[in-house]
């Protein structure tokens, strides 16, 4: 059985080569283009991670992350907060909020993957 | 008579004078209930009665009759209706220690000793023709006294006796007797019981010696007052007297009355006795009454007398001031004539006496002294001990005085009448009356006032009164009475600048006063007070207020030690005197003097008014400033101090409004700081937001490169796939790039323009072009609509292309994705040119108008999908627009949509065409 990964980004490039990275990995990939479409994809479907922009139509990625902590159902969600702003505030903002990864863009492919299999505990 | 006897009787009864003063000083016990006396005082006051009185009213009755009268009534006036003045010269004497008029009036103005010097120097001037006056009468009756016998009654005066001048002899033996008299004691204020029960005494003697003449003469040779009248009355040259002189009469009454009210009060004499004198003020009241009583008494035998040697010498040249001895003796009553001759001698001595004290004391403490204080090479500072320096001063004043008034009897009065020159003394201390007056009703008085009106009184009282009387006797030309100085008619001194039809004592008094009131006045009121003459003014005017707390106006400090000071004082006024004071000083305060003690405030007053006792308060200024010299901190110091402070509070007040403005400041500046803050956290969202927008392409170019680069099993369709993305993206990032440096360049300043004619309508086709791909790729019907015939605008083609290309693109993005329309219009209007570019989307929401044509300001939040662009277009348009002189904005397109529109101003070529169609 494998993993479900829901990427939460509205630039359509960086979705593409997110899905290629993490169907590398190994999960399955679901998309969410905003804040709405994420939290209707999580009340559908709980992914075992969730790679989340901050920058997003709607709602932004922190009141997703919130909405996504607060919900009991997924307790043992990974996720793992992406942003092309750097500022610290926005990190530790994030890993208050219950985030268990800050990765900032632009990333490396191969340590968002090793980011990834760490924190899901896959043998690479 | 033999001459013997009368010298005899005239040393003995000096002597009982001598011993009733000696006795009186001597006995503690007798001092004290005479000086609880209000009669002595009111006695010694008939000081005012001198041989004038004596002699010469009967003289003058039997001239002119009544005219003798208004001597007494201006006393009696001034005594009855205001005896308030007495009351208070006399509370502010004994407030200051005043020791003389010159002493009163100098202390009032400021403690000046040129205003002292002066005023002693009128006063001497102006009692030297008042005691030639006693020296002729002693002299003149002795002769006759002497020369007569029998009732064989002498034609002419006899001389000379002793083979000298008598009234030298006379002048000398009076001074001799007033040394004696006046300068046993140093403290001129102190009071001199004995020289006070002695003058009494004379006046009790001058009174009933005239009594008994008159007693004589009214009851003796005729029968009583109705007697003498009647035979009066029946010759028309003997009843013309009971009435007031024709012509000029009224006037000269006038006059002569308020000249004796005046003089009661200035006489250094009367100033003297009344004031200085005084043991206790209530005593004046008494006297308001007993004083005009006694002149009353006085004046009842004068018409008798006068009437009577009237008819005992008609015919005979006989001397009318001498009736008063001459008739006794007519009548072959020597007893009698001796009494009177008695009388005469006690009014001329008591006069004489206590004019030398006065006088003396003012040569010595406002004249002599600070002089001598002035010449330091003296050493007069440094001596140890000067009461016999001032009291040999004293004692030579008195006897130059009394030279002086011997001199002036050589000189001139010998053809004077006795009142005659009683009259030119009384107008001379008339001088004082504004000063004194003035000093103690009229707070503003000031120092140059006094100067000026004393100078300027006695410098006409001079000219029109002591001039012409020598020049009557011959020292000077008597065409300087008859034509003036070297002929100037304004200038004859008894018609003074034309005024004429005025007895020559009018006349004189009037230019005198009117000079002296009128410079008192107006320098008074041009000059400003100095601080010490403002605190003086004030205690003297308020002299009822401030006599609880009369103490002086200066602040002390400094390191005086007592010891010093009560050496100092000790100088003038004996050691162990001084001792006493300071003694029963401490002991009055229950402190303990030591010497080597630093002396506070109040001890130096103490001294200062001791030594004010006994040289005057100006002199003892000058000496008590003299030894805390650096030290004293006199009231303009203090001024001084006082103006600092106020400027340091004034100061203060400027800093505290500096540190208001400081706040004001510090606010602005915090205000600024919030701003600048705001203005950072701006440009720190700016930054944030370049970072993000560049990070975005860079994060799509990073994984695709290492995507391709990891993996090369990568299929040829994803390969090409990636490598488009990376293609685009990094056009996006160039894209980017130089809108951001054209937005930075435009902010800054720094953009390159290249302003020329530009048609527009070929630029908006010309930017529409470059976008027709892109707009046949989406399917948009893109209309242009432009005018014919635009004006050309002036502005960089570049710039402006970039605006309509970037509103284009953003109609192509944010047209309706179906059925795209974009419509392009262009036309000349009320503020320039127009050009609009309106699409059919979905618009943008109305808070939202302004924020659009901010940077990045771009909006995700406003549409589905993610649009395309930097979010920097718009800023970039307005930035262009507004350089140019235009404005841009956007409205709603009510059938949906948004419509942007710019409006650029025409040249001024194109306005003034305008303007001319």
């Amino acid at each position: 059985m494998s993993y479900t990964v829901l990427v939460v980004e509205d630039e359509p490039n960086i979705v593409l080569s997110l899905q290629f990275i993490m169907r590398q990995v190994g999960f399955t990939v679901r998309v969410a283009s905003d804040g709405d479409q994420a939290i209707r994809a999580v009340e559908d479907y709980v992914p075992d991670l969730v790679l989340l922009d901050i920058m997003l139509p709607k709602q932004d990625g922190f009141a997703v992350c919130e909405t996504i902590r607060n919900n009991p159902a997924c307790h043992n969600v990974k996720i793992i907060m992406l942003s092309a702003k750097s500022r610290e505030a926005d990190r530790e903002k994030a890993l208050e909020l219950g985030a268990d990864e800050f990765v900032t863009k632009p990333f490396s492919t191969r340590d968002l993957g090793e980011t990834v299999r760490r924190l899901m505990q896959i043998e690479a | 008579m033999s001459s013997g006897l009368v010298l005899t009787v005239s040393f003995l009864y000096l002597g009982l004078l001598f011993a009733i003063a000696h006795y009186v000083d001597t006995r503690a016990a007798v001092k004290r209930i005479l000086s609880r006396n209000p009669y002595i005082y009111t006695l010694s006051i008939a000081v005012f009665c001198t041989s004038w009185t004596f002699y010469g009213s009967v003289g003058r009755a039997a001239t002119t009759g009544l005219d003798f009268l208004p001597i007494y009534l201006g006393p009696t006036l001034v005594f009855v209706l205001w005896s308030f003045v007495w009351i208070k010269i006399i509370r502010i004497c004994k407030q200051h220690r005043i020791t003389s008029i010159a002493d009163f009036i100098a202390s009032r103005y400021g403690k000046s000793t040129a205003l002292g010097g002066l005023v002693t120097v009128i006063a001497v001037i102006g009692t030297t023709p008042y005691i030639s006056l006693q020296l002729k009468s002693i002299a003149t009756s002795f002769r006759i006294l002497i020369a007569s016998s029998g009732g064989i009654l002498p034609t002419a005066p006899v001389e000379p006796i002793f083979f000298m001048d008598t009234t030298l002899i006379v002048a000398i033996a009076l001074a001799l007797f007033a040394i004696l008299f006046g300068t046993r004691h140093i403290d001129a204020s102190e009071h001199h019981e004995g020289l006070v029960a002695a003058i009494a005494f004379e006046s009790v003697v001058k009174l009933l010696a005239f009594l008994t003449v008159g007693a004589f003469v009214t009851y003796g040779i005729f029968n009583g007052f109705t007697d003498i009248f009647e035979r009066a009355s029946v010759d028309p040259e003997l009843s013309r007297l009971f009435t007031v002189s024709q012509g000029e009469g009224y006037t000269l009454w006038m006059t002569m009355t308020l000249l004796s009210m005046a003089a009661i009060i200035c006489l250094p004499r009367q100033f003297y006795i009344t004031a200085v004198e005084n043991p206790d003020e209530n005593y004046m009241r008494k006297a308001t009454w007993l004083f005009p009583a006694y002149l009353l008494v006085i004046n009842i035998f004068v018409l008798p007398i006068a009437i009577g040697g009237r008819l005992a010498f008609a015919g005979t040249p006989a001397d009318a001031d001498m009736f008063v001895l001459t008739v006794p003796l007519y009548y072959d009553h020597g007893l009698i004539s001796l009494f009177a001759f008695l009388g005469g001698l006690s009014a001329a001595t008591s006069m004489v006496i206590v004019a030398a004290i006065a006088l003396s004391t003012m040569v010595c403490n406002d004249l002599v002294m600070p002089v001598l204080l002035r010449w330091k090479w003296l050493g007069i500072g440094k001596n140890a001990d000067l009461t016999g320096l001032l009291l040999t001063i004293r004692r030579c004043s008195i006897l130059v005085i009394l030279i002086l008034g011997y001199g002036y009897y050589r000189f001139a009065s010998e053809s004077y009448s006795l009142v005659t020159i009683g009259l030119v003394s009384f107008a001379a201390a008339a001088q004082f009356a504004p000063a004194i007056i003035g000093g103690i009703f009229w707070k503003n008085a000031t120092f140059m006032g006094a100067m000026s009106g004393l100078t300027l009184g006695f410098v006409v009282w001079l000219y029109t009164l002591l001039l012409p009387s020598l020049a009557q006797s011959g020292w000077l030309p008597i065409s300087f009475i008859e034509e003036g100085p070297n002929s100037i008619w304004w200038l004859k001194p008894y018609a003074l600048f034309g005024l004429e039809g005025f007895d020559r004592l009018t006349h004189a008094l009037f230019w005198s006063m009117f000079f002296n009131i009128g410079g008192y006045w107006i320098a008074s009121l041009l000059t400003q007070q100095k601080a010490i003459e403002r605190i003086q003014a004030k205690l003297f005017v308020d002299v009822f207020l401030h006599t609880e707390d009369a103490r002086d106006s200066s602040y002390w400090r400094g390191s005086v030690t007592i010891a010093d000071l009560q050496q100092l004082v000790g100088r003038f006024v004996g050691v162990r005197k001084v001792a006493d004071a300071f003694d029963a000083f401490a002991e009055e305060r229950g402190i303990n003097l030591r010497k080597s003690h630093t002396v506070d405030a109040a001890l130096l007053d103490f001294a200062e008014r001791l030594l004010a006792g006994s040289i005057g308060s100006a002199t003892a200024r000058v000496m008590i400033g003299s030894i805390v010299k650096g030290e004293i901190v006199s009231l303009d110091e203090v001024y001084r101090i006082l103006d600092e402070t106020s400027q340091v509070i004034e100061y203060s007040h400027k800093l505290e409004q500096k540190s208001t403005e400081l706040e004001e400041a510090t606010s602005q500046l915090q205000m600024a700081n919030a701003r600048l803050k705001e203005l950072d956290s701006l440009k720190d969202d700016f930054l944030s937001m370049v970072s993000h927008e560049l990070r975005t392409p860079l994060t799509s170019l990073r994984a695709f490169g290492e995507i391709l680069h990891d993996n090369p099993e990568v299929s040829v369709q994803e390969r090409s796939q990636f490598l488009g993305i990376i293609i685009n993206e990094s056009e996006r990032l160039t894209r980017l790039i130089d809108q951001l440096l054209d937005l930075a360049k435009m902010e800054a300043g720094r953009m390159d323009w290249l302003l020329e004619e530009v048609d527009v309508a070929e630029t908006i086709n010309e930017a529409v072009g470059t976008l027709n791909l892109l707009i046949k790729d989406r399917n948009i019907d893109l209309t242009l609509s432009l005018d014919k015939d635009l004006p050309a605008i002036k502005a960089d083609k570049d710039q402006l292309t970039q605006v309509v290309i970037n509103l284009v693109s953003n109609a192509i993005k944010f047209c309706d994705a179906e059925q795209g329309e974009i419509k392009v219009a262009a036309w000349q209007g009320d503020e320039g040119l127009y050009c609009s570019v309106e699409d059919n989307g979905v618009g943008v929401p109305a808070p939202l108008k302004e924020k659009i044509f901010e940077r990045f300001h771009q909006s995700h939040t406003v549409t589905q999908d993610k649009p395309q662009g930097s979010g920097l277009g718009l800023a970039i348009c307005r930035q262009i627009v507004t350089f140019l002189g235009g404005r841009i904005w956007m409205e709603n397109r009510a059938e949906g949509g948004a419509r942007f529109y710019f409006v650029l101003p025409l040249s001024e070529q194109d306005t003034e065409q305008a303007a001319a169609e």
